[in-house]
């Protein structure tokens, strides 16, 4: 297929129906609301369902509806607003059942404001609800890698009857770039009779299935955590995603970034590159599973001094390659955010300081 | 002449824990009776609130998914929506539908979403031991209301059927009782009515069912009826709030 140009939203919600996806609630919120307007209009021509809630709450509910009776489901929204789902995220991961959210991040906190940044790392990886759940998520640097993403987050969320996010800071809804949308995607059969409420004429059957997160007796409680603790150990075995960029070099210093902001980095560590100075660069792509072997295994490198997440927040990441590196090298922190996005000079000024 | 009256195969044979004076378990037959008649078990999901009926999915034989406080019609939205041929009921609370779930149930019944509620009105929180509810009577004592219930501080209670059937959207509501057999009758009708309109995809529909719950409101079964007669039943008046045409 001819590649397009696309906006990055309405490019997701293409790779959306693409991964064979006909179902999309939403509630409008800056910069991602074009998805819903591309939607709206795309929905109905492959018989889809296009539905605008009155709230992320309840749309995070209609997805859970939806998801519990066994159907692809996804929805996208912004930073507020997936405070607001955060709730349906933990009972859909503690019902375990499958679906999709995009998070086209805004800065933060509170109403923060409409530009982009990458302030939402901690709540997708760490605290995305309450209790013992968490969720797969990918960060792509580019629209082409979005498609990518939210066309893999399907049978990813289908796999382990889990939330899936997909996280791009709003550059990533916002830009427009050339994509090549992958063929539509071949549906793996996945067994939703043995547990969705899709009815029991439906899957022909005298037993009911029961959807629900509550477990009044601590040992059944304590039994599906384990069984979600089982989920989330797979996927840091078999799930985690990264890019190495000049590792094969003498790299005096290991930078670690995601997302559009990777993207400025890989430009320093060219202009480094020329310049006679090696640097390196850890991008993961799964910001849960973190690839905490890849960026351990880069900061061994001897030639290395020192380690630098640069986000566009006040230092969220930074935490995880901390907890990688173990301590046997300084790892520090840049970054800006409110959609301040730190420029090549202002890294290799940093960067050069910092190796020294 | 064969059996005349038998558990509904739409109920299972769990025994409830309900309190003694309760009316869930003649709300639950009631549901169950309609869902047999109408031949509708194998294609039923119904949604579990949180509040005393938290645990309804043990109790009915069909298909269930359980919701978090006040979203049960977020969920059946999202229900019916990609499955229209499923049939869709949400049991509700007074403090689960008209405080914490207001938005979603005025949201759901205005799109005319083709699910059913059953809106169970006590006017308390039972499951949480007795506290004040937006349906508490005026100078009704709760934990929350030691002293009554102070309209002055905390508004009037809120009547959720005159409110849905404000909405322009075609809907049936209706509000009924099962304190006694000549009321149990016409809830049974109002239920059937309720399902044979999504049947029919319709409208929405929500049946209130004003009940009772001795245990908090610190009455015998027999007084709470009575109460309930002569209390909630001048404010929260019985009958057809809309029908569409």
């Amino acid at each position: 297929m001819p590649k397009v140009l696309m906006k990055g939203n309405e490019a997701i919600g293409e790779a959306a129906i693409r991964a064979g996806c006909l179902n999309y609630f939403a509630y409008p919120i800056t910069p991602q609301s074009e998805v819903a307007e591309y939607l709206v209009r795309r929905m109905p021509e492959v018989g889809g369902v296009f539905l605008q809630g009155e709230s992320e709450v309840a749309v995070g509910y209609m997805l859970f509806g939806a998801a519990g009776a066994g159907a692809r489901v996804f929805t996208t929204s912004s930073s507020p607003g997936i405070s607001l789902m955060s709730e349906a995220i933990s009972y859909i991961a503690g019902a375990q059942c499958p679906a999709v959210f995009v998070n086209i991040v805004r800065g933060g906190p509170g109403l923060g404001g409409i530009l982009p940044s990458q302030g939402d790392y901690f709540q997708a990886t760490k605290g995305i609800g309450h209790g013992d759940c968490r969720m797969l998520v990918m960060a792509p640097a580019s629209v082409q890698e979005a498609v990518e993403m939210v066309m893999k987050a399907f049978p990813l969320a289908e796999k382990y009857r889990n939330p899936v996010m997909v996280l791009g800071d709003g550059l990533i809804g916002q830009m427009m770039e050339p994509v090549e949308f992958p063929d539509h995607l071949k549906s793996e059969p996945t067994n939703k009779d043995a547990w969705s409420t899709n009815g029991m004429d439906h899957r022909n059957s005298k037993k009911r299935n029961i959807v629900k997160s509550l477990f009044l007796d601590p040992a059944l409680l304590n039994d599906n955590n384990l069984q979600l603790k089982a989920k989330y150990d797979q996927m840091r075995s078999d799930e985690v995603m990264f890019e190495a960029y000049n590792t094969d070099s003498e790299y005096k210093g290991l930078v670690v970034s995601f997302g559009t902001m990777s993207r400025v980095c890989r430009t320093a560590i060219d202009l480094m590159k020329a310049d006679g100075i090696e640097i390196a660069m850890i991008r993961p792509k799964t910001l849960f599973p973190f690839p905490e072997k890849a960026v351990a295994d880069a900061s061994k490198k001897p030639t290395c001094t020192h380690i630098i997440s640069v986000e566009m927040n006040m230092g969220q990441m930074v935490e995880d390659v901390d907890l990688s590196v173990k301590g046997h090298l300084p790892v520090s922190w840049y970054g800006k955010c409110g959609g301040e996005i730190p420029t090549p000079e202002e890294i290799i000024d940093v960067v050069k300081s910092r190796i020294a | 002449m064969g059996k005349t009256f038998k558990r509904p195969e739409a109920l299972t044979e769990t025994d409830t824990h309900y309190c003694p004076g309760c009316t869930h378990g003649i709300i639950h037959r009631l549901v169950a009776e309609t869902i047999d008649e109408l031949g509708i078990l194998g294609k039923t999901v119904g949604i579990a609130p949180v509040g005393c009926a938290v645990l309804a999915y043990n109790y009915f034989n069909c298909d269930f998914q359980e919701a978090a406080h006040g979203r049960a019609p977020a969920m059946a939205t999202g229900i019916k929506r990609v499955r229209p041929d499923l049939m869709v009921f949400t049991y509700q609370g007074d403090g689960d539908l008209a405080s914490i779930g207001m938005g979603e149930i005025i949201h759901a019944a205005n799109r005319g979403e083709k699910f059913t509620t059953i809106f169970v009105n006590n006017a308390i929180y039972g499951m949480t031991g007795g506290q004040m509810a937006p349906t508490t009577m005026p100078d009704q004592r709760t934990t929350t209301s030691p002293f009554g219930r102070n309209v002055e501080d905390v508004g009037m209670p809120i009547k959720v059927a005159e409110l849905l059937a404000a909405l322009q959207t075609p809907a049936y509501i209706t509000r009924q009782t099962v304190i006694k057999p000549k009321y149990i009758n016409k809830a049974k009708k109002a239920i059937k009515q309720a399902f044979t309109y999504q049947l029919e995809k319709k409208c929405f529909s929500l049946v209130e069912v004003v009940s009772t719950c001795p245990t908090n409101w610190g009455m015998t079964p027999l007084d709470a009826i009575e109460w309930t007669e002569k209390t909630l039943l001048e404010y929260y008046k019985l009958g057809d709030y809309k029908i569409p045409a």
